[in-house]
């Protein structure tokens, strides 16, 4: 149940992401949109629960920006800011939902 | 330095098990190592068990054996006593032997 | 759409979620160790009730009757006897100063590794074996190892074999920081992580026994009393921080650190709920 509203909001997200990609490519753009992601992901380091996946997609997005693609990048830096999102949404819901597993 | 051959050969009746360990990195040639290098092919090639001086088990090995072999076999003969000779050759030309008797 | 009402509908269910963890949160405030290792046992004892207590410290071998023939194979001629050797070398081996890892542990490090991780009273913190050998190293002018290499499990290969057939002896003293650190472990357990979502006992309670691609799962209950383990997998020795580490990437996590508070607390509580079963180090799995 928990996984499933992490995938759905993550592709939540994704769709929204993908919209304004559209609209726009330029290198502040991409900062921008990476900067968010890191934020995220800076969040998620707080909670001590990163994803390896967000790591890989801010790495993907880098490497497009230093090649000069910002289309691509600002993709992978939304897609990695989703990822973020999703593993800080996880850390708050499993404060509670872990004691539904525990052994009593 | 302490032998790589690690070895148990016990005789019931007609027929002898032998179990041996082999130390050995058994590297394939095909892993990259960190830094993205390829790490070498070393790898045992020949494997050998001689009793009363004929060859009771030889292997002919390849990358596809992994690090620290085991082997495991019977042959028939063999008496409490004596003894079965190990050795091995790798891709590199080291070798290591050893003796072992059997129980 | 169909994401807004997926996410109406996930909602929906964490909250019902929610209102019954706390029904049992409310129940549980005060935490019980003696009842949660009762009840850890209990859970798999029944669960898995041809095998004996002491049959667990074999994890995957004791799941069914082909890896239980693999296992008394590999027991003929354990391929962790070359670290085992290496191991009990290093530990003879003084330091530079002339002192030696002996001079660190109580009877001389020999027959003691049953009894950790230990509270720290002085320190507030939990000390895992691990943590205490590169203390010892440290303390006597050598540089400390990497908890994930081979030196580390060596050491420790060498150590658990001193302690073989000694039961787990975790004890938790009368510290409202032991207990915080006994379920901070418990909830580490417990809790999903990484994008994969899963949480330790996703695999080791739920699925203890069944298989996660071709692999068997061992069941939590004695999961640590085999370690360090030659991992044919790893085509070699690992210790428990290196094990914690992979668990973790497994599930798609970003591991942290060797030796951090959480892996601390971690091997504290799954020590503890083990106490009563044998130490088998050092270990063999697939």
């Amino acid at each position: 149940m928990i996984r499933m509203s992490t995938l759905s909001l993550a592709s939540l997200l994704l769709i929204a992401g993908a919209t304004s990609v559209l609209a726009a490519g330029s290198e502040a753009d991409f900062k921008a949109a990476y900067a968010a992601a890191e934020a995220a992901n800076k969040e998620a380091a707080g909670l001590r629960n990163q994803w390896t996946t967000t790591a890989a997609a801010l790495a993907a997005a880098k490497k497009a920006a230093d090649s000069g693609d910002f289309d691509q990048a600002v993709a992978f830096s939304k897609e990695a800011e989703a990822l973020a999102q999703a593993s800080v949404f996880q850390s708050k819901t499993e404060k509670e939902a872990w004691k539904a597993l525990e052994i009593r | 330095m302490a032998s790589t051959i690690r070895v148990r050969a016990i005789s019931s009746g007609e027929t002898t098990e032998v179990q041996a360990l082999i130390q050995h990195p058994m590297d394939s040639g095909f892993v990259k190592d960190a830094k993205g290098e390829l790490i070498p092919p070393h790898f045992i090639q020949q494997l050998t068990f001689e009793y009363d001086g004929k060859s009771v088990f030889v292997a002919d090995w390849g990358p596809a054996v992994s690090k620290d072999p085991y082997v495991k076999f019977s042959f028939k003969g063999g008496k409490k006593g004596d003894d079965l000779k190990i050795s091995w050759v790798d891709n590199k030309g080291a070798t290591d032997t050893t003796t072992a008797k059997i129980q | 759409m169909r994401s807004a009402i997926h996410l109406a509908s996930a909602a929906f269910a964490l909250a019902a979620l929610s209102f019954g963890a706390a029904q049992l949160a409310a129940a549980a405030d005060t935490p019980d160790p003696v009842a949660d290792a009762m009840a850890f046992q209990k859970y798999f004892t029944t669960k898995f009730p041809k095998l004996k207590l002491e049959d667990f410290v074999n994890g995957p071998y004791s799941m069914n009757e082909d890896m239980h023939r693999q296992w008394e194979e590999k027991e003929q001629f354990p391929p962790y006897d070359f670290a085992l050797d290496a191991g009990k070398e290093m530990f003879s081996k003084p330091f530079k100063n002339g002192k030696s890892y002996a001079d660190c542990f109580p009877n001389k490090g020999i027959g003691i590794r049953q009894n950790y991780p230990y509270f720290d009273e002085k320190e507030g913190k939990v000390v895992t074996l691990e943590l205490a050998l590169n203390r010892c190293r440290e303390a006597n002018g050598e540089a400390p190892f990497s908890y994930v290499k081979d030196e580390m499990a060596a050491l420790t290969a060498y150590m658990a074999f001193t302690s073989r057939g000694k039961p787990f002896d975790i004890k938790i003293p009368n510290d409202p920081r032991a207990l915080e650190a006994y379920e901070n472990g418990k909830r580490y357990f417990y809790t999903r992580r990484g994008q994969l979502n899963f949480s330790c006992a996703s695999c080791h309670v739920q699925s203890g026994g069944e298989r996660i691609r071709a692999e068997v799962l061992a069941p939590a209950l004695g999961i640590l009393n085999a370690m360090p383990i030659y991992r044919s997998e790893w085509g070699g020795m690992g210790t428990i921080s290196r094990r914690f580490m992979t668990c973790n990437s497994q599930t798609r996590g970003v591991p942290l650190n060797p030796q951090d508070d959480e892996y601390r607390d971690l091997e504290y509580y799954l020590s503890y709920v083990s106490n009563g079963l044998p130490i088998s180090g050092p270990g063999a799995r697939p």
